[in-house]
């Protein structure tokens, strides 16, 4: 038992076998769409959770790479006439060149510094967003051009479904590889200590940058598949609240859990739909739940839950 | 005793925090194989220039040769792949990791992988796990700990931390190796440990420069001492005549002496 809690690969089964399950009980398409959302997100989270979980680095303006890569793939097409999957790449190179540009000089910052940095870097994207109204349609945002997978047009809840979960998996799988590497070694020990890293000839900054870049590709991808699926989309995707969501996420699954980020991502998308019986009061009582489960599960949900089994097996 | 082309060359070193001249012009060489040992009392610099021989501060004046090269403009991981390894006087422990992972780390340097191998998962980046962690082990067992290897650092005796700093500065294979007080609020029983410990690293033929307050653990295994007050040298030679100098005893010697008798009486 202990040994599949800890096997490498557990999360990524687990998470095959939830995404062969859910379409057989979703009642409707429109369950269909919300777990589509959930791998979405739970996507650009994974990124974060390489950042934050792995190497300690905080991002409060992760969305800004989300609306990167969402509106590379809204643009392209509109604008230039490019083929949409090719701007879903695009923006993810765009967003990973941007944040090497970015993280260089802000990642000399530790703590609260640079997460007000990322926040300041978010809440530029979105001012861009929102202000480049002929190249971006305004608050209004704009319309996205269906994706074409080799020749098949994706389109319907169902088939996005596959589409999402196939990128999330592979996303995870990637997350899991780097945890298990001599990169994820270097990534954690600098969360630990930075001083004791370079003492272990790590390149401490290299690093940093790297896992910033990576949790930026990331976002971008999820920024891409979200506007596609949506078929529009406005800078609120690049929001502040966004960021802070992409953020809770991750905590609340349990940092640097990949299987915890899921559940994390599960957790903010399902809730507000199961919520909105309460109407006004639908972010009150997500705030409150919120609070709730961080007070009882301290860790986040997966590493606080595996003490509580690993202390009750023998 | 001094070779040709030491290997580490500090000369003329300095640098100040505010008005303080926390290290002031010192200067000293250390060959290949050599136990180098630096006393002073509290506070009189010896992290600090610990600290800028590593690279961690910039010195204001001086320079730091390794093997001939000026490295004084080296960034602190760098030095390490010259050869320049240390361990930490306040621990500097991954504690989210277990004893053997953290050693793992410390073999950083002598893994093949590139980023794109560790994100893909290929096969050539187990086989590097698998013989990281078997130099870990080998390492962790050098140092009395191959008991602990997979507990978690965090559950750990300060003792072992100690050890467990040891072998992780181990496993970037140096020529030199800066500990600095590694047997710092350790009982007679795992100094001893230590003692030995760097007798046989030096033995080895790693040179060893070490802080330490432990006069019986610095005047036992020390080839030469260096004396530090106040940031400044205050005298350098084989552990006898350092500790019948009398500028030395009266500004350093006695204090510990006095402080010695102390412990044995209370
Ligand atoms: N980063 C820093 N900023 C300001 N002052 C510092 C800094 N580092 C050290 N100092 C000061 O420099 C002096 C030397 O400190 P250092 O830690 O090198 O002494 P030490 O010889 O290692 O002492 P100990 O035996 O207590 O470890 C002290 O007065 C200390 O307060
Ligand atoms: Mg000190």
């Amino acid at each position: 038992m202990k040994a599949i809690l800890r096997s490498r690969l557990t999360p990524l089964v687990a998470l095959a076998l939830i995404m062969a399950l859910v379409p057989m009980i979703a009642p409707t398409s429109f369950h269909l769409r919300v777990a589509a959302l959930v791998w979405i997100f739970s996507l650009a989270a994974l990124g974060l959770t390489i950042l934050m979980g792995y190497a300690g680095q905080v991002s409060l303006g992760h969305a800004g790479f989300l609306g990167i890569g969402a509106y590379a793939v809204a643009i392209g097409p509109a604008r230039l006439g490019l083929d949409p999957l090719l701007c879903l790449l695009l923006g993810a190179v765009l967003s990973g060149l941007i944040a090497w540009l970015v993280g260089r000089p802000i990642l000399k910052l530790k703590g609260y510094y640079l997460a007000i940095a990322t926040l300041g870097f978010g809440v530029i994207v979105a001012l861009i967003l929102h202000s480049e109204t002929e190249l971006t349609g305004g608050p209004d945002g704009m319309s996205v051009s269906r994706i074409t997978l080799f020749g098949w047009r994706v389109t319907g809840a169902l088939n996005w479904y596959w589409v999402s979960a196939g990128a999330l998996l592979i996303g995870a799988l990637i997350a899991l590889n780097i945890a298990a590497s001599p990169t994820g070694r270097a990534l954690r020990a600098l969360h630990d200590s930075e001083v004791a890293a370079a003492g272990a000839g790590i390149d401490v900054s290299a690093k940093k940058l790297a896992a910033f870049v990576v949790a930026a590709v990331y976002a971008a991808v999820a920024g891409g598949l979200l506007a596609a699926m949506n078929g529009l989309i406005t800078p609120e995707a690049a929001s502040f609240s966004h960021s802070v969501e992409l953020v809770a996420m991750v905590i609340i699954g349990g940092l640097g859990s990949v299987f915890g980020t899921v559940l994390g991502a599960a957790f903010l998308v399902v809730l507000p739909q199961t919520l909105t019986a309460f109407q006004e009061y639908e972010q009150a009582v997500l705030g409150l739940l919120i609070m709730v489960f961080m007070i009882f599960l301290p860790q986040g949900i997966v590493p606080s839950l595996r003490a509580m089994i690993e202390e009750r097996l023998p | 005793m001094t070779p040709q082309t030491p290997l580490l060359d500090v000369s003329g070193i300095g640098i100040s925090f505010g008005g303080l001249k926390a290290v002031d012009a010192v200067s000293f060489k250390v060959g290949a194989g050599e136990v180098f040992s630096i006393i002073g009392p509290n506070g009189a610099g010896k992290t600090t220039l610990f600290n800028l021989v590593t690279g961690i501060y910039r010195p204001s004046r001086g320079s730091v040769r390794l093997d001939g090269a000026d490295i004084t403009a080296v960034p602190p991981h760098r030095r390490v792949s010259r050869g320049m390894a240390r361990t930490f006087q306040n621990l500097q422990i991954f504690f989210r990791m277990t004893a053997v992972e953290n050693v793992m780390v410390g073999c950083a340097l002598s893994e093949r992988t590139s980023f794109l191998a560790d994100m893909l998962g290929l096969p050539s980046v187990f086989r590097q796990n698998r013989v990281t962690r078997e130099k870990a082990l080998a390492l962790l067992d050098r140092v009395g700990l191959a008991a602990l290897a997979d507990a978690p650092a965090g559950a750990l005796p300060y003792g072992a931390l100690k050890r467990l700093e040891i072998a992780r500065a181990l496993a970037a294979d140096p020529k030199i190796l800066l500990l600095d007080e590694p047997a710092a609020g350790c009982n007679a029983v795992e100094t001893e440990a230590i003692d030995h410990l760097i007798a046989e690293i030096a033995k080895g033929g790693i040179a060893v420069v070490l802080i330490e307050h432990d006069m019986k653990l610095v005047m036992k295994i020390s080839d030469r001492v260096l004396v530090l007050a106040q940031g400044r040298p205050l005298a350098e030679g084989p552990p006898r005549a350092v500790r019948e100098n009398p500028e030395v005893i009266a500004a350093y010697l006695g204090d510990i002496g006095s402080r010695e008798a102390d412990r044995a009486h209370g």
